[in-house]
C-alpha cells in the first residue's frame, strides 16, 4: 500500500483558528467533551445508585424520576448508561494505546529497515488481520473465561496492525523526500531520522486513525459485551444493557433504546472529531479505514 | 501476471498456516491440559486420561499439530466432545445459515453504498451529497446488533411483518427461509453501506482531482461520462480493499447478530461450544472463519490485478 | 480575423485576482508563445480558454474562438468544441493518461465521442495518429498501457490525443518542462510539424524564453497577470524595449563574474572515483527469479581538485543522480572504490563516515521537498553540525547558523520561521546555509536551480559563484541544463548510460562536443543567443 499526502505546513494559531470553524471538529468536540465528562461525573455522582436493585421500581419507562426509565431490576438506566461510558471509554482508549503503542513502532521500524524486517512485518499484519476482533475475542474467552480485561487485548490485538499498516504507509511516504535524505547526508542513522522527521511528520495521520479505532474500539466493546464476553455483570456495560433488553423488548423498549443511542452518540462525535482534525490539518490525506 | 498471482497465493498460503499454527497453540498448548479444560474442575484423573488419549493428547506436539492439520485438509475438524458427532457434520447444518446471511449482507450493502458513493461525489457539497453524507455518518455510528433490535422493535413486535427470529430451515421452502434472514441482512448491511458509501464517495473525489481527469475532459466529454469512463474504475481499488475487510466484519457480524435473531449459525453453534467448553468445535469453526478471511483477501488482491493494469505486468 | 482572440480578460478566483485586461490573438497556422515567469497566469489563460477552471474561477472580458464567444458559450457547446476543435496538451506526461486504460482506447475515446464513428473506424484513425506522432505499431500497440511507456513517448500519446480529429487550435501548457532536452527537442519538432501540416493554430506556453524563441511567430510576456509586452518573437527579444523583457531575457543567459577557473591536478585530488559501478535489480520475473540487473552506473571513474567546480551533465534516468548519491555514501556502490582527501568511504559504517560527511554536503533540486515542514530554520540548518565532533553548546549553534544565514544573504532574524514562510528562492538559500554551515570541501547540487524562475536563477548562481570564491568549496552540479553547466562550472563531464562519455573544459566541450551523447545534448539545448540570431536572419 502506498500513501500519498501533503505535510502541512501550519503553524498552531493557524490550525486553532480553522478549528474553531470546522463544524465537524466542533460537534465532534463538544460530544466527546461531554461523554467524557458524564464519565467522570459518574465517579462522583449519579441520579441512582446502580448497585441497588429496587425490585418494586422494575421496568418503568421513561419518568420524571427516571429519565430513560428502570430495567427488570429497577435500576435507572441514566445512572447505568452513566457509568457504563466509564468502561466503554477505559477500554477503547487502553485498546488504542496497545494498538499505537505496539504498532507504530512496528510500522515505523519496518519502513525503516525495507526489506525482510518490512516483509515479516506484513505478513504478520496479514496474519493478525485474519483473526477479526470478535473470533480473538472468543478465543481468548474460550480459554480464560469472559471479562473486561480480555475484551481489551481482543480489540488492543486487533488494533495493532491497523496502526503498524498506517505507521508504515505514511513513512514510506516520507522517506523518499528529500529532507531524510539531507538527515542522511548529515550522518543521522535511521532511528534517529524516525524519530526526528518521520514520527513528527506521521502524527497526524496516526491521531485521526487513533480516533478512529477509538470509535470502532467502542463498537467492538459493545458487540462483544452484548454476547457476554466482555465486561460483567454487575459492573454496567452499554452492551450487557442492551442484552439484558433484548428478551424485554416488548414490555420495556426503552431498555433498550437509550443504550443503543449512548453508543450511537458516542461513536458519532468520535468519527466527527476525526473527520474534522484530518479537514483541518490535511485537507488532502488519504483516510485509512 | 503470473508473478503477482504466485506472490498473492503464496502469502495467502504462509498466512493460513500461521494462522492454523495460531489456533492450534492458543486452544491446545497455552492453556495447559484441554481435557481438564473440557471436563471442568470436578472431573476424575481417569476420565480426564480417558479423554487425553481420546484426543491424542499424548503424542508429541509438532505431531499432534500436523495430524489435526492433515486432518483439516480432508474436512476432518474432529469430533465434538458434547455432541459426539464429527464437527464438521455440525458446521455443515450450520453454514447453509451463517453463508446466505454473510452474502446476502454483502451483496445488500455493496448494490445500497456503490449507488451513493457515485450520487454523492458527483453532487459533491450539493443538498443530496450532505444528506446522503450525513446519513452515512449516522450509519457508522450504529452498532449492528443494536440495530438489529430495532428493526425487530419495529417490522416484528409492531408492525408484525416478519419473525422476530428463528430459522424454519430450508426444507420449509426458499421464501419463508429468505424472509427470516432479511431482517438479519439488512442489519448487518446498512452500517457497512455507510462506510462503504463513504470510502467509493472519497475515492471517486480523490480520483476526480487527478490529471488524466482534466485530460479527459480536455477531449470533450461531459463531466458525468468522465465519471463513468475513467474515474470509477480507477476509484475501485480502494473500494475494493475495504470490500474485503468488511467481510471479515461481517463473518464476525453473523456471530453476533445470529444470537439476536435465534439463527442457528455458526455463531450460536461457536457460544454453545463456549459455554459447553466444548473447544474442538471453537477450534474448528474459527480456523473455518479465518480461512474464509484469507480465501476472500486473496480474491481481492487477484481482483486488483483485473482493475489495475500496472499490477499485471509489474510484480 | 484571428482564430482566438482574448481582449479585456481579467480572472479572479474568490477573492484573488489572477488575470487583468490580458488580451492576446492566435491564427491558423500560427505559433503564439505565452511567456512568464510561475504565478503569472499563464496557466490559467489556457484553461479559461479551455472554460476548465476552477469552479470558484470568474472570468470577464472577450474570448473568441473561431467566432464563437467561449465566456458566453454553454457547457454543451463548450464540451462540442473541446477534443474536436481545441486540443489540449499538458505538463506532467507521468500522470496525465489514465492508468487503467490502453493507450489505443484513450486516443480513440474522442474520435469515436465527437464523430459517432465505429469502435474499429475510431481505432483506425488512432492507430494513424500514434504513427504520425513516432509511436509505430510494432512496437506500440493500440493494447499498451500508460506504464508500458517512457515520459517523452506519454507525451506523444498525449499529442496524439490532442490533435487526433485535427483541431484548430491546440493549447501545450509546458509541454517539454517535465522532459530532458533532447526528448524536448523532439517533442518540440512533431508540435511544429503537426501545425504546418494542418495549418493549426499553436498556443505555447513556457517559462523558457529559449523554447518560446524557437517556437514562436509572435510572442506575449506576461507578469503578474498582465500582458508587459507582446509582438513579433524576434523585434521584442533583440529590441528588449520594455523593461520586464529586457531583464526576463538577461536572467535567462546569466553568467556570474567568476575569477579564473581553478586548474584541476594543483596538489592532491579531493574527490577519486575509481571504476564505480551500481546495479539495480531487475523486477522479479517469479517468485524466486529476478530478470537481469540494470546497471545504472557503468564503470566510472574521474577525480576532482579542491576548489573545483565540476558539471556532471546527461539526460534524465542516464545514472548521474545515483553516481552523486553514491559520492554522497547515500546510496551502495556493487563495485568500485570512491575517496574522499584520499581516505576510501565505499563500504564504511556510518560512524566511520563522520568526518568525510562533514566536508561533504548537498544541495538538492526541490526548495519545497528539501526541509522538514515541522521544524524551524535554525534546527534545520544545524543539521549537519551532527557531524562534528565537539556538538556546539545552543548559544554556539544559533551563532553558526545566523553566520551561513548572513552568508547566503537571509536575516539571522530568519532563524526562528518555519521553511513555508519562504520562497522557493529564498528556500533555495537556505538549502544552500545549510550545505556550507560545517565548512565543507565538496558541495554536490543536483539540479539545484532547476525548479527555480528565471530571475530567482540567476541569483542563486551567483550565490553559487561567489560561495566558491570565497570559501573554495569544490562544487559538483548535476544538471540537464547546459546554460547552468556554462555559467558556473570550470570541467564538464557528459553521462550516457550510465557510463561518462566525455570530459573537459566547459565551453571546450559545450562549443566543441566529439562524442555522439554530447552532440545531441548541445544540438538540443534551447539557446535563447542562438534562437534569437537564426530568427532574425530567417526573417531577414
Amino acid at each position: 500500500m502506498t500513501l500519498h499526502f501533503d505535510i502541512p505546513e501550519e503553524t498552531l494559531a493557524s490550525i486553532l483558528a480553522k478549528a474553531f470553524t470546522n463544524r465537524s471538529f466542533l460537534t465532534g468536540f463538544v460530544i466527546t467533551a461531554l461523554v467524557a465528562a458524564v464519565a467522570i461525573v459518574s465517579y462522583i455522582w449519579t441520579p441512582y445508585d446502580v448497585t441497588k436493585l429496587v425490585i418494586a421500581d422494575k421496568t418503568q419507562g421513561p419518568s420524571l424520576a427516571h429519565w430513560f426509565g428502570t430495567d427488570h431490576f429497577g435500576r435507572d438506566i441514566l445512572s447505568m448508561i452513566m457509568v457504563g461510558a466509564r468502561n466503554s471509554i477505559a477500554v477503547a482508549l487502553v485498546a488504542v494505546g496497545i494498538g499505537m503503542g505496539v504498532g507504530v513502532p512496528l510500522g515505523a521500524f519496518a519502513a525503516a529497515r525495507g526489506g525482510i524486517a518490512d516483509e515479516a512485518l506484513m505478513r504478520l499484519n496479514d496474519l493478525v488481520f485474519a483473526f477479526p476482533a470478535l473470533l480473538s475475542a472468543i478465543m481468548i474467552t474460550a480459554i480464560f473465561g469472559p471479562g473486561a480485561i480480555n475484551a481489551i487485548i481482543a480489540i488492543g490485538i486487533f488494533n495493532i496492525p491497523v496502526f503498524a499498516r498506517v505507521a508504515r504507509a505514511g513513512a514510506l511516504a516520507i522517506w523518499p523526500r528529500e529532507f531524510i535524505l539531507a538527515a542522511r547526508a548529515a550522518g543521522k542513522g535511521a532511528t534517529l531520522i524516525t524519530i526526528e522527521h518521520i514520527l513528527p511528520n506521521i502524527a497526524t495521520l496516526l491521531l485521526v486513525q487513533g480516533t478512529i479505532q477509538f470509535a470502532l474500539g467502542i463498537l467492538a466493546e459493545a458487540g462483544l459485551s452484548y454476547v457476554g464476553l466482555g465486561a460483567q455483570p454487575p459492573m454496567p456495560s452499554w452492551g450487557r444493557m442492551l442484552f439484558d433488553a433484548q428478551t424485554r423488548m416488548v414490555v420495556a423498549p426503552w431498555m433498550a433504546l437509550f443504550p443503543g443511542m449512548a453508543i450511537v452518540v458516542t461513536v458519532l462525535g468520535l468519527n466527527l472529531l476525526g473527520d474534522g482534525i484530518a479537514d483541518i490539518l490535511d485537507p488532502k490525506s488519504r483516510r485509512q479505514r | 501476471m503470473t508473478a503477482y498471482l504466485l506472490k498473492r497465493l503464496t502469502i495467502a498460503l504462509v498466512t493460513l498456516v500461521l494462522a492454523s499454527m495460531v489456533v492450534f497453540a492458543v486452544l491446545e498448548v497455552i492453556p495447559g491440559d484441554p481435557a481438564r479444560l473440557m471436563l471442568g474442575m470436578n472431573a476424575s484423573a481417569d476420565q480426564v486420561e480417558l479423554l487425553r488419549n481420546q484426543m491424542g493428547l499424548n503424542a508429541p506436539l509438532a505431531l499432534r499439530y500436523l495430524h489435526w492439520a492433515a486432518g483439516l485438509l480432508s474436512l476432518d475438524f474432529g469430533r465434538s466432545y458434547t455432541y459426539s458427532v464429527p464437527v464438521i457434520d455440525l458446521v455443515r447444518e450450520r453454514i447453509i445459515v451463517s453463508l446466505p446471511l454473510a452474502l446476502i449482507a454483502l451483496v445488500l450493502s455493496t448494490v445500497i453504498a456503490i449507488p451513493v458513493g457515485l450520487f454523492s461525489a458527483s453532487r459533491r457539497g450539493r443538498a443530496g451529497d450532505t444528506i446522503a453524507m450525513g446519513a452515512a455518518q449516522f450509519g457508522v455510528a450504529v452498532p449492528n446488533f443494536w440495530f438489529a433490535l430495532m428493526l425487530i422493535y419495529l417490522f416484528a413486535v409492531w408492525l408484525r411483518l416478519v419473525p422476530a427470529g428463528g430459522f424454519p430451515g430450508w426444507s420449509a421452502g426458499v421464501w419463508p427461509a429468505l424472509k427470516s434472514l432479511l431482517l438479519p441482512a439488512i442489519a448487518l448491511a446498512l452500517p457497512q453501506a455507510a462506510i462503504l458509501a463513504r470510502v467509493a464517495r472519497s475515492a471517486l473525489i480523490e480520483v476526480l482531482h487527478e490529471d488524466y481527469i482534466r485530460t479527459a475532459r480536455a477531449k470533450g466529454m461531459p463531466y458525468r461520462a468522465v465519471l463513468w469512463r475513467h474515474a470509477l474504475r480507477n476509484a475501485m481499488i480502494p473500494v475494493l480493499t475495504i470490500l474485503g475487510l468488511q467481510f471479515a466484519f461481517l463473518l464476525a457480524g453473523t456471530i453476533i447478530i445470529e444470537n439476536v435473531f435465534y439463527l442457528p449459525g455458526l455463531g450460536r453453534l461457536v457460544f454453545q461450544a463456549i459455554n459447553q467448553r466444548d473447544l474442538i468445535v471453537v477450534e474448528g469453526v474459527v480456523m473455518l472463519l479465518v480461512a474464509a478471511v484469507i480465501a476472500v483477501n486473496l480474491v481481492v488482491d487477484l481482483s486488483y490485478a483485473i482493475v489495475d493494469p500496472r499490477l499485471r505486468s509489474r510484480q | 480575423m484571428s482564430l482566438l482572440e482574448i481582449e479585456n480578460l481579467s480572472l479572479t478566483i474568490g477573492n484573488t485576482q489572477i488575470l487583468r485586461d490580458v488580451g492576446l490573438s492566435v491564427a491558423s497556422g500560427e505559433v503564439m508563445g505565452l511567456v512568464g515567469e510561475s504565478g503569472s497566469g499563464k496557466s490559467m489563460t489556457a484553461l479559461t480558454v479551455m472554460q476548465l477552471l476552477p469552479w470558484a474561477a470568474r472570468a470577464t472580458g472577450r474570448v473568441t474562438f473561431d467566432g464563437i464567444d467561449i465566456l458566453a458559450a454553454s457547457e454543451d457547446q463548450m464540451c462540442a468544441l473541446r477534443g474536436d476543435d481545441i486540443g489540449m496538451v499538458f505538463q506532467e506526461p507521468m500522470t496525465a493518461l489514465n492508468p487503467v486504460k490502453t493507450i489505443g482506447e484513450q486516443v480513440a475515446e474522442g474520435i469515436r465521442w465527437h464523430t459517432k464513428a465505429s469502435r474499429a473506424d475510431a481505432e483506425d484513425r488512432a492507430r494513424k495518429m500514434l504513427d504520425r506522432v513516432g509511436l509505430p505499431a510494432a512496437n506500440f500497440p493500440l493494447s499498451r498501457y500508460p506504464h508500458e511507456l517512457s515520459g517523452g513517448q506519454r507525451q506523444r500519446v498525449v499529442i496524439a490525443i490532442a490533435c487526433a480529429l485535427k483541431p484548430k487550435l491546440l493549447i501545450a501548457d509546458e509541454p517539454t518542462t517535465a522532459l530532458d532536452v533532447v526528448l524536448q527537442a523532439q517533442i518540440l519538432d512533431l508540435l511544429r510539424d503537426l501545425v504546418a501540416e494542418n495549418r493549426m493554430g499553436l498556443l505555447l506556453i513556457s517559462h523558457d524564453l529559449a523554447v518560446v524563441t524557437e517556437m514562436a511567430d509572435r510572442i506575449t510576456i506576461l507578469r503578474h497577470g498582465e500582458v508587459m509586452e507582446a509582438g513579433d518573437t524576434a523585434r521584442t527579444l533583440s529590441e528588449q524595449l520594455h523593461p520586464y523583457t529586457r531583464q526576463l531575457a538577461q536572467a535567462s543567459m546569466h553568467v556570474p563574474a567568476r575569477a579564473e577557473a581553478h586548474n584541476a591536478g594543483s596538489g592532491k585530488p579531493l574527490l577519486q572515483v575509481e571504476s564505480v559501478t551500481r546495479d539495480y535489480p531487475g523486477p522479479r520475473t517469479s517468485l524466486f527469479r529476478h530478470s537481469a540487473p540494470t546497471r545504472a552506473v557503468d564503470d566510472v571513474s574521474f577525480s576532482m581538485a579542491p576548489g573545483q567546480s565540476v558539471a556532471l551533465v546527461g539526460r534524465s534516468g542516464c545514472g548521474k543522480s545515483t553516481l552523486a548519491r553514491m559520492i554522497l555514501a547515500l546510496d551502495k556502490s556493487t563495485a568500485g572504490t570512491i575517496r574522499f582527501r584520499g581516505e576510501t568511504v565505499t563500504g564504511k559504517s556510518e560512524a566511520e563516515l563522520k568526518p568525510a560527511r562533514r566536508d561533504m554536503q548537498v544541495v538538492f533540486q526541490d526548495p519545497y521537498g528539501s526541509f522538514d515542514p515541522r521544524q524551524k530554520v535554525e534546527k534545520l540548518v544545524a543539521e549537519p553540525l551532527h557531524v562534528l565532533e565537539k556538538k556546539p553548546a545552543p548559544a554556539e549553534r544559533r551563532e553558526m547558523v545566523a553566520h551561513a544565514l548572513h552568508e547566503v544573504g537571509l536575516s539571522p532574524r530568519d532563524m526562528d520561521k518555519y521553511p513555508h514562510e519562504f520562497s522557493g528562492g529564498q528556500r533555495q538559500r537556505l538549502s544552500i546555509a545549510r550545505a556550507i554551515i560545517t565548512r565543507p570541501k565538496l558541495v554536490v547540487a543536483d539540479e539545484p536551480v532547476s525548479a527555480l524562475d528565471v530571475s530567482i536563477r540567476a541569483q542563486i548562481l551567483d550565490l553559487f559563484a561567489e560561495l566558491n570564491q570565497k570559501l573554495g568549496i569544490a562544487y559538483l552540479f548535476i544538471t540537464h541544463d547546459l546554460t547552468v553547466a556554462r555559467a558556473i562550472t570550470d570541467e564538464v563531464m557528459v553521462m550516457h548510460d550510465g557510463r561518462i562519455v566525455e570530459r573537459g573544459r566547459t565551453s571546450e566541450v559545450l562549443d566543441h562536443p566529439q562524442s555522439e551523447a554530447a552532440k545531441a545534448l548541445v544540438a538540443a539545448a534551447p539557446d535563447l543567443h542562438r534562437a534569437i540570431a537564426r530568427r532574425l536572419q530567417e526573417e531577414g
